[in-house]
């Protein structure tokens, strides 16, 4: 059950043995490409680079991890505005929102109903495809890889760079939707046709939902690149000694994410691409022949050759659902095993005790990976499906309960006799742990399908995966900036700020979403721009406005967040290399890391979490700390141009 | 519910304002102490919301179904079972955090693992999870599935009490003419209510005319998607007369919001009065044959 048995240390060590000081060493900030056994060596230029291709067009992994974040954390400040937007509209219907009259005087600040379904479609898209993804894997993902399993840079740098230069184009059609005739598409994030196929159906739909197609298609271009340098890295590009069972958590959850994104994206691209054609060519994939909306046949209405359009039409919109949730179930899971990844290594750190259980954790992780595969039609029970394939859908879905229930046991065994350091980034792992508890319990009431005919898209299943993607994934997030801060900046991020940042978010964020499972007991449906048009709804609005209150505080509290994090990154306190006292490689990296990463050679004795090791007198063993023969000494570190 | 009613709330909205102060002014100085209650109020007030929730009217609404009490048995099954593995983790995570502190001397305790452990902890979700698993297979057949529609009442899979047919932003319920056709011009339609009678197994035909729309019966716990080009029949027995809300539960454009349907359940006397009256009216005004609106053919 131990992973990180050391093969190369004898248990000779001897009491005090110097500690392998990384910081004695000075940064080198020349390029050191420090090649792996197996690995391509990267030539590198010595000359510096200008301002544009350092920073701009750059093909070093940490600049463009950092470019995503910078994207990411813009994209959850507008993300959240409409989410701000949509809860003052639910606790208010059709009130003008403060303020908002004189940036739209034309409305008066009011917010139509064909607006509000474009606010929720356009807040879960940027969401799920601008924030969480590109951070966890596009920030985190290019950020961690190389540093983690020892590389100079990605397996191929210039993919890389297209990766994020793919996001482009996205950004530009998500934003250009909004000032296309009839505005950003309306369809849910979801986009089910025919709503989302036909011209006419909806305002958002006229043009909107072309745009938004496009930017899926360069999002999935750009988490593709990603995926692609992802895998061949952590496959080929190891350091001598860093075996697949010991490489971090947070590497584990990155490298099974980006599994899924290979083996899933691809269908929601083609998709979408189906959609794009029933929308534009009006071929009939998801669009059934013979309907009639707004008393109007929608061929007619989109052009005049009318009988070819019905020959060719006869599709099924359940195909969509099909296609769209292969893709996108497996998305949840890359939206969570990084982030638990993250929870495993930061609780580890903070808590200097190895995390209980390796080998069950990489077994779960790639068991919900294995089964997130499916899943996929438990977003279906209602839909028509065939209510038999409900049923083994419902099975697989009840059972990836199991490996996130071991999940949570063994974070609770990591700390159960640990030393707890309550950082801001403890704090937010500590808060992950629990929220995630919350998330992952309430979704099994959504797995029961009686149970869901009745939940299912009520605000219950808002709560669940708010708790899982919000409260889950969005505070790991915190924690891996607030732990990582120091390698990407050289700097540390303020304690005193990060820790008021936490209790607000920590509180406001149960203010928000853990009514919403009570709504959704009540039966009130997502999606509703008034639902107190509803008797059944009409006693619901108080808890409303108190969740809407909870949510303008939550979004203000981020404040903290966004003067620490711009504070920090120019004037924050230096630190040096391994300023948490970790064990993984990227703490062997000056802080922060040179173009080519290492300024010495690489060699791994051990697993990544080697805390209270009786072996040494710290209280934490370096994965490159040899022991042993050459007892105490530090790594070779003359560095090889 | 009375959470924001400034009768009584303006003291308890002043008191967790100077709380919420006090907790910021000495959260950085007494993190772990703060952070032992954070962590601790959330099984706390998670459990007591849930407890109060029926009383504020933040619960199921009345069942009124045969459909309804199987699934509810399920949800509080589950819902035991969540409250106690909820419980059992929050606490253990307090403790942990409250326990195993920094200034604790020593060593953390050094350790990778138990097999034991790990066995125990994988087994016993395991069983558990298979119960909820084959628990609701039953209900969910009971519902859903074709070898349990209703039979040998008065309607059926191949007579339907109605059609109930889906579009922006409204429902239109066409009964079948005396013969029980629902192609000829003596087809009763009712906009937005849906007329049935008690105790009676009811079938009908879903149907959508333009998007996906969703036939959605809290008080019934009946939901199933309307899907135009499909035709998907569904059944229940509602058990008491009165009005509820027939609601739209999947997203159909701007106006779903109001696609607002009614459930009239009547006694089965005032059924076939309101029938018999609805097929008078019909004779005696002469009307349009609609039967093409169903799927637009």
């Amino acid at each position: 059950m131990s992973p990180a048995d050391s093969s190369a240390a004898p248990a000779t060590a001897p009491k005090h043995a110097p500690a392998h000081h990384p910081d004695a060493h000075p940064a080198h900030e020349g390029p050191l490409g420090i090649a792996p056994a197996g690995t391509v060596h990267v030539s590198h230029d010595h000359h510096e680079l200008g301002f544009i291709r350092k920073y701009i067009f750059s093909v070093d992994h940490k600049v463009i991890a950092i470019q995503f974040m910078l994207t990411g954390l813009f994209f959850l400040v507008l993300g959240g505005l409409f989410a701000m937007a949509i809860r003052h509209q639910v606790a208010w219907p059709w009130k003008p929102i403060p303020g908002m009259g004189l940036l739209f005087p034309e409305t008066g600040g009011v917010i139509s109903p064909e607006f509000y379904t474009m606010l929720f479609t356009m807040h879960g898209t940027i969401m799920i495809f601008f924030v969480i993804i590109p951070l966890l894997t596009g920030a985190f993902g290019n950020f961690l890889i190389p540093l983690m399993v020892g590389a100079p840079d990605m397996a191929f740098p210039k993919l890389n760079m297209f990766g994020y230069w793919a996001m482009i184009p996205a950004i530009f059609f998500a934003i250009l939707g909004f000032f296309v005739e009839g505005g950003a598409a309306a369809a849910g994030w979801t986009a089910y046709p025919p709503l989302s196929t036909i011209l006419s159906a909806a305002p958002g739909s006229l043009n909107g939902q072309t745009c938004w197609l496009m930017a899926l298609t360069w999002v999935g271009v750009s988490s593709m690149m990603g995926a692609v340098n992802y895998v061949t890295t952590i496959v080929k590009m190891r350091a001598p000694g860093l075996t697949m069972m010991r490489l971090p958590l947070s590497i584990w959850g990155l490298f099974i994410s980006a599994l899924l994104q290979l083996f899933a994206l691809p269908v929601l691209t083609a998709a979408s691409i189906l959609q794009l054609l029933d929308r534009t060519l009006h071929t009939g994939f998801f669009t059934p022949s013979n309907l009639l909306v707004n008393s109007v046949r929608p061929e007619a209405f989109q052009s005049a050759g009318t009988a070819a359009i019905d020959a060719a039409s006869g599709g099924h919109p359940l195909l969509w659902q099909h296609l769209f949730w292969f893709y996108s179930h497996p998305a949840v899971y890359i939206m969570v095993l990084p982030a638990m990844g993250f929870a495993s290594d930061i609780l580890s750190v903070h808590a200097r005790k190895p995390v209980f259980g390796y080998k069950p954790m990489v077994y779960s992780i790639c068991a919900i990976a294995g089964l997130g595969f499916i899943v996929w039609g438990h977003h279906m029970f209602t839909s028509g499906m065939n209510p038999a394939l409900g049923m083994s859908f419902m099975v697989a879905t009840i059972m990836i309960a199991l490996p996130s229930a071991v999940k949570v046991f063994n974070w609770i065994g990591t700390l159960w006799g640990s030393r707890i350091h309550l950082t801001s980034a403890m704090l937010n792992a500590l808060a992950f742990v629990s929220m995630f508890i919350i998330g992952g319990l309430s979704g099994i009431w959504m797995a029961a399908t009686p149970v869901d005919i009745y939940i299912h898209d009520t605000y219950i299943v808002v709560a669940h995966f708010h708790y899982v993607v919000f409260a889950g994934s969005v505070f790991a997030i915190w924690a891996g900036i607030y732990h990582w801060f120091p390698k990407m900046f050289g700097r540390q991020m303020n304690e005193t700020l990060g820790k008021l940042h936490f209790i607000g978010s920590f509180v406001f964020t149960n203010g928000v979403f853990y009514m919403m499972h009570q709504l959704g007991l009540a039966g009130l449906m997502r999606r509703t721009a008034d639902p107190y048009t509803y008797t059944t709804y009409a006693h619901l609005q108080e808890c409303n406005e108190l969740i809407t209150i909870c949510a303008f505080l939550l979004f203000a509290w981020q404040i903290f967040f966004v003067i620490n994090f711009f504070h920090s990154m120019f004037w924050g306190k230096r630190v040096g290399r391994n300023p948490w006292k970790a064990n993984t490689l990227e703490w062997d990296a000056p802080s922060p890391p040179g173009h080519g990463n290492f300024d010495r050679e690489l060699a791994v004795y051990r697993g990544p979490y080697e805390f209270g090791s009786p072996e040494v007198a710290e209280d934490y063993l370096p994965q490159t700390r040899k022991l042993g023969d050459g007892a105490g000494k530090p790594a070779p570190a003359h560095a090889h141009h | 519910m009375s959470l924001l009613n400034p009768s009584n709330g303006w003291w308890t909205a002043l008191a967790v304002l100077v709380a919420a102060l006090l907790v910021l002014v000495t959260f950085v100085k007494y993190t772990r102490l703060w952070l032992v209650l954070l962590i601790g109020l959330v099984p706390v007030l998670g459990v007591w919301t849930f407890v109060k929730a029926p009383e504020w009217g933040l619960w199921f609404p009345e069942d009124v179904s045969t459909h309804g009490k199987g699934m509810d048995q399920l949800f509080y099954m589950i819902m035991w079972m969540v409250t106690f593995t909820f419980v059992l983790t929050e606490v253990a995570l307090v403790w942990c955090v409250f326990r195993y502190h920094e200034k604790v001397p020593g060593k953390s305790l050094f350790t990778h693992g138990s097999h034991k452990l790990e066995m125990i902890w994988t087994a016993i979700p395991a069983v558990a999870l298979l119960v909820i698993a084959f628990a609701q297979i039953g209900t969910f057949k009971r519902i859903k599935f074709e070898n349990h529609w209703p039979t040998g009442g008065p309607y059926s899979a191949q007579k339907p009490i109605a059609h109930v047919i889906a579009y922006q932003f409204a429902w239109l319920m066409r009964y079948p003419d005396e013969n029980g056709s629902f192609d000829s011009v003596d087809v009763v339609e009712s906009p937005f209510d849906f007329v049935v009678p008690v105790d009676t197994d009811i079938m009908f035909h879903l149907k959508s005319r333009d998007v996906l729309h969703s036939f959605f019966l809290p008080n019934l716990r009946l939901k199933q998607d309307a899907v135009p080009g499909m035709t998907i029949p569904m059944w229940f027995k509602a058990t008491k007369v009165g009005e509820y809300d027939l609601i739209c539960a999947e997203l159909c454009g701007w106006g779903h919001y109001k696609m607002a349907g009614k459930l009239i359940v009547k006694s089965k006397a005032d059924y076939d009065a309101w029938l018999a009256q609805k097929r008078a009216e019909l004779k005696s005004n002469g009307k349009a044959d609609l039967s093409n609106m169903e799927e637009g053919q």
